[in-house]
């Protein structure tokens, strides 16, 4: 492996909590290891903005609530030959698709937003606004997971995915052994 | 319907007779039925048919007189899709909107109905007088386009006669009287015959040729039980309902199940769209399915029938009711059969309510039951345990009626015609894009080549056979035989000819699914939707080869997972065409550039939150910037 130049990868969270990006960092000191193997474009964990140069694996958290996640996503998947689905949030939209539930309305949107601003039993919200700021990204209709968007290559299941299974996932990938899942590591929770 | 739209409602509201049903009456029609929660199809058809729907007060005034909880009742009402729980209009229109029916105009004469009407698809005009709505194939499939308006049937539609038929009634002319001003002084079998065609084209030797009445019967009076199931096993005949189980085991399996009573059943529900074959036995061949049933009675030992006929062959229900009255006179039902003491047999006619899946034998049994029709888990099969719990045979009409000539002819007489495997005739419904729809009597074993010169559809491009659970089959396959080693069907057979879109067609028989699940296994109730979905995007010209695999694993999921024979068949449009038409697909399905899917449209994503708030996108709205 020594011999190979180091592998580039990104990435991004979009509407996720954050929660699979601090997964990655439950690699503990094998981060270590890892680092040998990679070189970290564009990614909050670099807090570089733009990708530097085109990518071999681009690694999502989270789904698409908003234009500006789809924009994200979009640009992951023209610079990057593999691109990872990581969590449940990317997967399937997660948490943040609970909205979609709201589907028997005629604005669905619009009373998504209300409830959560205006008239939501444990808002205090003093100005009895939308958040309307001109810097914010609209958001979609419906929260939608990264496949429906572009094409995913491989997804790893968890809410949060375990460090374990993002570090030996990474790096079988990346030795070209990755032929899927041992059952008990599918894992949704 | 612009005009339409201010004078109309969807709902009870503003036609404010739901809650005038006197108690009495309710009363008076449970008593009608001994107040047996067993008869709430019939109970519920009773009171649709008089106040025009179900009200949720009435369901109350049901349940108490029946001993159910009104969620019982609820659920029957709401299952069933000529029950409603809204009010219907007094006369009820439904258009038969099969894919059939489609191809042959059926556009123009919903506009000729919604125009002289004033009411669209779905609505009931403000004065309750009319319904308009669309309905999955009637059994008219060879003279379509067609429509039931309440309990007569007008079939060969056209645009001009769609209009005068609607200008008549909101004349005030009722339904009966559009097929004659004498309709009343007509016998049930000219009602019939004047209504609809038989258009039998092709008769055969065993069912619609010349048929001595009775003849079987009269051996099998003669026969001990056993010996008639012998005889049915021997001569080969498999069930013509579509599933073609033998026959002769099926008996032998109930008849061999000691129980206080056995019941023998006959589905009548002919839901398969394409299917129009019992529809035309039922009308010319009654005595003989009646003898074939009272013949399955005698070699089970059942005292007790049932003929479930479907819903959408209610103008049938006066002749066959005439039948059961002429054999009961006539002493071939009741006490005593032909003077045999202890031959006890007769029959109640059920009528079903708008329910493809009640032709699924557990499903019908569920609906004789007076439950919502649902299948049943199996085992047990009916034949151990059915109709209430006891030993029940249920065959096809047109399996009764070959039974009944068997025993006339003998078993080796039958099972000298057609082919090893497939023994005797078969009734074969043919529709669709050839010069002569209609019935043909064959023996198993003609090539599809021999069909289509038959009913001159030699210029098909494809051939549904079997219906939407079916095959497709392709000019390359026409050489191929009509037998259940080849190419099984209970009957239908559709013919497609080259100005038919494929994917239109398959894509409506993925919406006839969605619409008959019975909802109870998700694969079935969701993974059709999802398939519907997906085709609609092939369609479009948004499918990627990948959606090629996925319409794979989703049909090979649902029907590893569905519990009945619709979820097990409901994809088989999709595979079929995949497999004979694989360049339909192919044609319409290209790699997303990028990896970018095309089918996610951002400028709708945004829309909702664009008017919002108010503002455009600096993202997805290019101007915005100028
Ligand atoms: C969804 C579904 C619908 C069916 N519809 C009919 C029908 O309309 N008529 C019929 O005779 N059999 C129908 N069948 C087959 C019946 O379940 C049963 O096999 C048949 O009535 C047995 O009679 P046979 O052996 O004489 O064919 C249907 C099956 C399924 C799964
Ligand atoms: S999958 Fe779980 S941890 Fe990851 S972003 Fe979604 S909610 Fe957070
Ligand atoms: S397969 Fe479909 S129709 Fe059959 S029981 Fe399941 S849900 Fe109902
Ligand atoms: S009645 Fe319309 S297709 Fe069968």
């Amino acid at each position: 492996m020594s011999g190979l130049p180091k592998a580039r990868i990104a990435t991004a969270s979009l509407a996720g909590c954050f929660g699979c990006h601090m997964a990655i960092l439950d690699v503990d000191e094998r981060l270590i290891e890892l680092m040998k193997l990679v070189n970290v474009d564009r990614s909050p964990l670099t807090d570089k903005k733009r990708f530097t140069q085109r990518c071999d694996i681009g690694i999502i958290e989270g789904g698409c609530c908003n234009e500006e996640n789809v924009h994200v996503l979009h640009d992951f998947r023209r610079n990057c030959d593999v691109l990872i689905a990581l969590g449940q949030c990317a997967i399937m939209g997660g948490l943040p698709a609970m909205r979609n539930a709201i589907m028997h309305s005629d604005a669905p949107l619009r009373e998504c937003l209300d409830e959560a601003y205006i008239t939501g039993r444990y808002i205090r919200n003093t100005t009895h606004n939308v958040p309307n700021d001109p810097a914010l990204p609209l958001l979609l209709d419906e929260v939608y997971p990264c496949s429906q968007i572009v094409e995913i290559d491989y997804q790893i299941p968890g809410c949060a995915p375990e460090g374990d299974v993002i570090f030996d996932t990474l790096v079988k990938l990346l030795a070209g052994r990755f032929h899927g899942f041992e059952r008990d590591k599918i894992r949704f929770d | 319907m612009e005009n339409g739209q201010s004078s109309v409602s969807r709902d009870a509201a503003s036609t404010g007779e739901v809650s005038a049903v006197p108690a009495a009456d309710i009363t008076a029609i449970c008593a009608a039925f001994d107040n047996d929660s067993h008869r709430m199809l019939d109970i519920l058809r009773t009171v649709q048919d008089r106040f025009r729907c179900i009200a949720p007060s009435t369901m109350d005034a049901i349940a108490a007189q029946t001993g159910l909880t009104r969620i019982e009742v609820e659920g029957v009402a709401s299952f069933y899709s000529f029950l409603s729980l809204t009010p219907r209009g007094r006369v009820t229109i439904r258009l038969c909107d099969d894919i059939v029916d489609r191809f042959t105009g059926l556009a123009d004469v919903t506009a000729a109905f919604e125009d002289v009407l004033g009411i669209g698809i779905g609505e009931t005009s403000a004065d309750g007088a009319f319904s308009l709505e669309y309905t999955p194939c009637i059994g008219m499939c060879d003279q379509a386009p067609a429509a039931m308006i309440n309990d007569v049937l007008l079939v060969g539609l056209t645009p001009q006669s769609a209009r005068s038929a609607a200008e008549a009634l909101m004349a005030g002319k009722t339904p009966e009287h559009l097929i004659s001003d004498r309709f009343d002084e007509l016998s049930p079998q000219e009602r019939a015959n004047r209504m609809v065609e038989n258009n039998i084209r092709h008769a055969g030797e065993v069912l619609l040729g010349p048929v001595p009445a009775d003849a079987g019967l009269a051996k099998a009076v003669e026969m001990a039980p056993a010996q008639i199931i012998t005889a049915i096993e021997d001569s080969g005949l498999r069930g013509c309902g579509g599933a073609g189980f033998t026959t002769g085991r099926k008996w032998r399996f109930a008849a061999a199940e000691t129980a206080e009573k056995h019941y023998v059943i006959c589905n009548a529900d002919e839901g398969e769209p394409g299917t129009f074959k019992d529809r035309v036995l039922l009308t010319e061949r009654p005595h003989l399915l009646i003898e074939g049933m009272t013949i399955a009675a005698r070699a089970v030992g059942a005292r007790e029938g049932i003929l479930y006929l479907r819903g959408e062959y209610v103008y049938l229900r006066p002749l066959l009711e005439e039948v059961l009255e002429q054999r009961r006179r006539r002493g071939l039902l009741g006490e005593s059969i032909l003077g045999i003491e202890g031959f006890d047999f007769d029959i109640r006619l059920q009528l079903g309510a708008g329910a493809y899946i009640c032709g699924e034998e557990g499903a019908l049994i569920s609906s004789c039951e007076g439950l919502p029709g649902e299948p049943k888990t199996r085992p047990p099969f009916p034949v151990n345990r059915g109709y209430l719990g006891f030993p029940t045979v249920v065959n096809n009409v047109e399996t009764f009626c070959h039974a009944a000539r068997i025993l006339d002819r003998g078993a080796g007489w039958f099972h000298a015609m057609g082919t090893e495997g497939s023994h005797g005739t078969k009734l074969f419904s043919i529709c669709g894009d050839c010069l002569n729809p209609g019935i043909y009597e064959l023996p198993y074993g003609h090539s599809v080549w021999d069909i289509l010169e038959m009913a001159s559809g030699q210029e098909a491009a494809a051939v549904q056979i079997g219906g939407p659970s079916g095959t497709m089959i392709a000019r390359d396959s026409f050489d191929r035989k009509l037998t259940f080693d080849d190419l099984a069907t209970g009957g239908a057979i559709i013919i497609f000819n080259g100005d038919r879109n494929i994917l239109e067609i398959v894509e409506y028989y993925m919406s006839f699914f969605v619409h008959e699940s019975c909802g109870y296994c998700t694969p079935c109730r969701v993974g059709n939707v999802f398939l519907q979905k997906a085709i609609a995007k092939f369609r479009k010209g948004l499918a990627n080869p990948d959606d090629i695999d996925y319409l794979k694993d989703l049909s090979a999921t649902i029907i590893e997972t569905s519990r009945c024979g619709l979820g097990m068949t409901s994809p088989n449009p999709i595979l079929s065409t995949l497999q004979n038409f694989p360049l339909v697909y192919s044609a319409v399905s290209k790699p997303s550039k990028d990896g970018i899917r095309d089918t996610f449209d951002i400028q709708s994503a945004i829309d909702s939150a664009r008017k919002i708030a108010k503002r455009r996108s600096y993202l997805y709205d290019r101007d915005f910037t100028k």
